[in-house]
């Protein structure tokens, strides 16, 4: 200690604080920033896999994405977005995108499996980002899904509805229903935010609470409805409709008949 | 014996008949039913929604009955054990746990809370479904003023009835309902902070709203719409009801069925229909899933949240209006000697605006409608809405206004459901909030003028039969048949008031209130189409009968 105190004046003595700060520093943020990886980094791409990403993503993708993925005025650079983003969009169909609009749509998913892994693995080769999840993460089993549920309502409910049943953003941007939806991608859309959606790092959501959100909404995907059909899961105003529409409607319907005789 | 002036008393020769008489003798209910039983109550479809809503509300107070059986309205923290799995453990408040209890635990529990919504739902649209009625047929004239004024107050005693309701379960849902209301009163200038302590017994949510909305919801709401009713039903007998105009109905008269035994059987029949259509409902369809929406908090907000179908208009306005206008801004920040205060336009307008005046124009009325007028005599037949233009136009208008406004609650949905970008519902929704009761006014006026000419056709020149028919000497003509006289009534007997000129005053001069009221005459029938007159039917029949029957002559003779 004595020592340390003695050579605080010493002229190197700043340079030493600040390269041990730098250094702390760095090595916080490194680590802060890899967390997002680390826990679910399980699927690993060998090299051919890597190549024939590459030949793929320049026959289907570099038209928008450019050539090494760097990005267009079409179309956002892919490096460093993941192999997760690469099977999230291409595993449900949104990419290739089928027409511009403010958002990517689903349709059919265009490749196989395989290829699908492909892309992904050269994509990740470009430059570190979120990884595919791996299975022991996205057994909706091992969630709990009360726990699942109130972060489901506190971060996603305000666009994806309580019931997971989609919800409008801004100009012709939406949030899709949720129901339905595999639990590998419910996790890749939360760590790479698709379209208009937030990132959800596992520093904010742990992989664990990920899991719990998958299993609250695999429960609330497999009970169905408890109380009879559930119109849509849109609220009061379909509610309100079917009142009108329907319940009237019949309502009217005895009224005529029971004043048939005398009208 | 013979002496006596005394019928002899009674006596029953049944079982049944001794009990019967022994009640009668000591209640007095015969000359009550004897009175009531032959009251006459005419028969037409459009007169049975007033009942519907009645069996409604006796629907919602039974199975309410049964719900608060198991209900607990507290606002105390608590863990749900029950058996809805994705919300064990779950902190929670004890009403939102009983509610949930009532839906997963108790026999029967989901099954009468959904019968007790949708009947809710049924009941206020009964409620508007009658209101529309009576207004576009003219039910609400002379003497019948109060008894409109009455029928007001009982649809915004079922609106406070199902709002209150609504926040019961205190789920998410219903506590972003209350949020807003909270947001609405806080908006009133100086008093809506305190207002919304008073309310919620301090700051939002704090603990005792619940119990609040549940005594006002259980006890004072329910007993001042039976007190309504039950002095809505004694005008409905004191003033008799009104009927359709129609050969041999007068308006010192009733034609119909009486209570006993035809009204009665009817009736009591229509209750159980009612239940029944509303039983079928609940257990097929689900209604309000608690569940789905989690215990209230107040930072989540889902997404689709809007409130009930009734109240749902007045969501819409606030979603309708915009916050700035260019660089013109609704949130005014007033300097005060004490410091800045904030008056919340954007939020007052919409939420006070639309159903100030919706209301006010719906108490006001019958009044406005007379002093138009200026007819001052009993109406006890009703309109035909073709044969009230203008004011059919005005219900129209505020038919659409309404709708246009619960569509704008449900922009979001329209936006999904429809592919369209939730921007342009909105910008399209401001336009028709404005545009759409301006032109409902004028397609529904224009129909009904267009309706009442084809009636006036119709009863001068007898129904278009598409038999075309040739004269002999090449012409063809086509033959119109005579409606028969019951038909012809209805056409051409109906009430039809002029455009009335300024009064003059005492002093020979025309003063503003009378130019206004002309003004207002004017606006409302200046394009009336007069009933046929007898002359004018006569002299129609006369040289058409004469058509006809010329051509049906040669017809025969060249068929022969």
């Amino acid at each position: 200690m004595k020592a340390l105190s003695q050579s605080r004046r010493h002229p190197l003595a700043a340079v030493a604080l600040l390269l041990l700060a730098l250094l702390v520093t760095g090595g916080v943020y490194a680590f802060a920033s890899t967390a997002n990886e680390a826990k679910a980094q399980t699927t690993s791409f060998s090299e051919s896999d890597v190549e024939e990403g590459s030949k793929l993503f320049v026959a289907n993708c570099a038209s928008c994405h450019g050539l090494g993925a760097s990005g267009t005025d079409a179309a956002p650079s892919l490096i460093g977005v993941g192999a997760a983003s690469v099977d999230f969009q291409v595993g449900t169909g949104r990419m290739p995108m089928q027409m511009d609009g403010p958002q990517a749509q689903v349709k059919p998913v265009q490749f196989t499996d395989q290829q699908i892994r492909q892309m992904a693995a050269y994509v990740a080769s470009l430059g570190a980002g979120p990884a595919i999840p791996g299975e022991d993460i996205l057994d909706p089993s091992e969630g709990d899904s009360s726990n699942g549920g109130e972060l489901f309502r506190v971060n996603c409910a305000m666009c994806h509805n309580a019931a997971a049943a989609g919800g409008a953003l801004t100009r012709g941007k939406f949030a899709p229903s949720i129901d339905g939806t595999s639990p590998k991608h419910v996790y890749e859309a939360m760590v790479t935010g698709p379209q208009n959606m937030p990132v959800f790092s596992d520093a904010n959501i742990t992989p664990e609470d990920k899991q719990d959100i998958i299993a609250f909404l695999d429960t609330i995907n497999e009970q169905g409805s408890p109380g009879g059909a559930d119109l849509g899961a849109l609220g009061p105003v379909s509610e309100g409709l079917f009142t009108w529409i329907a319940g009237l409607g019949v309502i009217i319907a005895f009224t005529v008949w029971l004043t048939s005789r005398s009208s | 014996m013979s002496s006596s002036t005394a019928t002899p008393a009674y006596e029953p020769k049944t079982s049944v008949g001794k009990v019967t008489n022994y009640v009668d003798s000591r209640v007095g209910g015969s000359a009550m039913v004897k009175e009531f039983g032959r009251k006459i109550f005419p028969d037409h479809w459009t007169f049975m929604f007033g009942e519907v809503a009645l069996y409604t509300f006796v629907i919602l107070l039974i199975s309410g009955t049964f719900l608060t059986f198991f209900y607990d309205p507290s606002m105390a923290e608590t863990h749900y054990e029950g058996s809805y799995l994705p919300l064990r453990g779950v902190e929670m408040s004890v009403a939102y746990a009983s509610s949930l209890d009532i839906s997963f635990d108790i026999r029967g529990g989901l099954f009468m809370r959904q019968v007790h919504h949708w009947s809710a739902l049924l009941f206020v649209a009964a409620v508007a479904v009658h209101m529309l009625r009576v207004f576009f047929t003219g039910a609400f004239r002379k003497p019948r003023e109060f008894n409109w004024v009455v029928g007001c107050v009982l649809l915004i005693m079922s609106l406070a009835a199902g709002f209150t309701g609504y926040s019961l379960p205190d789920d998410l849902l219903s506590g972003n309902g209350l949020r807003i209301i909270d947001g609405v009163m806080k908006a009133i200038p100086v008093v809506g902070t305190y207002l919304s302590f008073f309310l919620f017994g301090g700051e939002f949510p704090g603990t005792a709203i619940i119990g609040r909305l549940y005594v006002l919801h259980i006890l004072l709401i329910p007993a001042l719409i039976l007190l309504l009713i039950g002095i809505h039903l004694f005008m409905v007998v004191l003033h008799k009801h009104t009927q359709f105009p129609g050969p041999g109905r007068t308006n010192t008269n009733v034609v119909g069925y009486p209570v006993g035994p035809v009204y009665a059987a009817k009736a009591g029949g229509f209750f159980f229909i009612v239940f029944g259509i509303v039983a079928a409902i609940s257990a097929a369809f689900t209604i309000n899933p608690i569940w789905n929406y989690g215990p209230y908090d107040p930072s989540p907000v889902s997404a689709g949240t809007q409130p009930d179908w009734y109240i749902g208009w007045v969501d819409g306005a606030l979603r309708l209006m915009p916050g700035t206008i260019g660089a013109f801004d609704f949130e005014w920040n007033i300097p005060f000697p004490w410091g800045v205060n904030t008056l919340s336009l954007n939020v007052l307008i919409p939420a006070l605006v639309p159903a100030g005046i919706v209301f006010m124009l719906m108490f006001a009325w019958p009044w406005i409608e007379a002093w138009v007028t200026g007819d001052k005599r009993e109406k006890h037949l009703l309109d035909r809405p073709r044969n009230a233009p203008t004011r059919t136009g005005i219900g129209v208008a505020g038919v659409v206004f309404y709708c246009v406004l619960w569509a704008a609650a449900s922009s979001d949905l329209i936006a999904t459901h429809f592919l369209v970008s939730l921007n342009d519902v909105t910008y399209w929704l401001r336009f028709l909030a404005i545009a759409g009761p301006i032109l409902g006014f004028m397609v529904a006026r224009r129909i009904a003028l267009a309706l009442q000419r084809k009636d006036r056709e119709i009863a001068l020149h007898g129904r278009e039969t598409g038999r075309i028919v040739r004269l002999p000497h090449g012409e063809f003509i086509e033959v119109h048949e005579p409606v028969d006289e019951y038909k012809l009534y209805r056409l051409v007997s109906f009430d039809s008031p002029e455009v009335a000129l300024p009064a003059v005053d005492a002093n020979g001069k025309v003063g503003l209130p009378e130019k206004v009221r002309s003004r207002a005459s004017r606006f409302f029938f200046e394009d009336r189409v007069a009933p046929v007159t007898p002359s004018e039917l006569n002299a129609a029949h006369a040289g058409h009968h004469g058509e006809i029957a010329e051509a049906q002559d040669r017809e025969s003779i060249a068929s022969h």
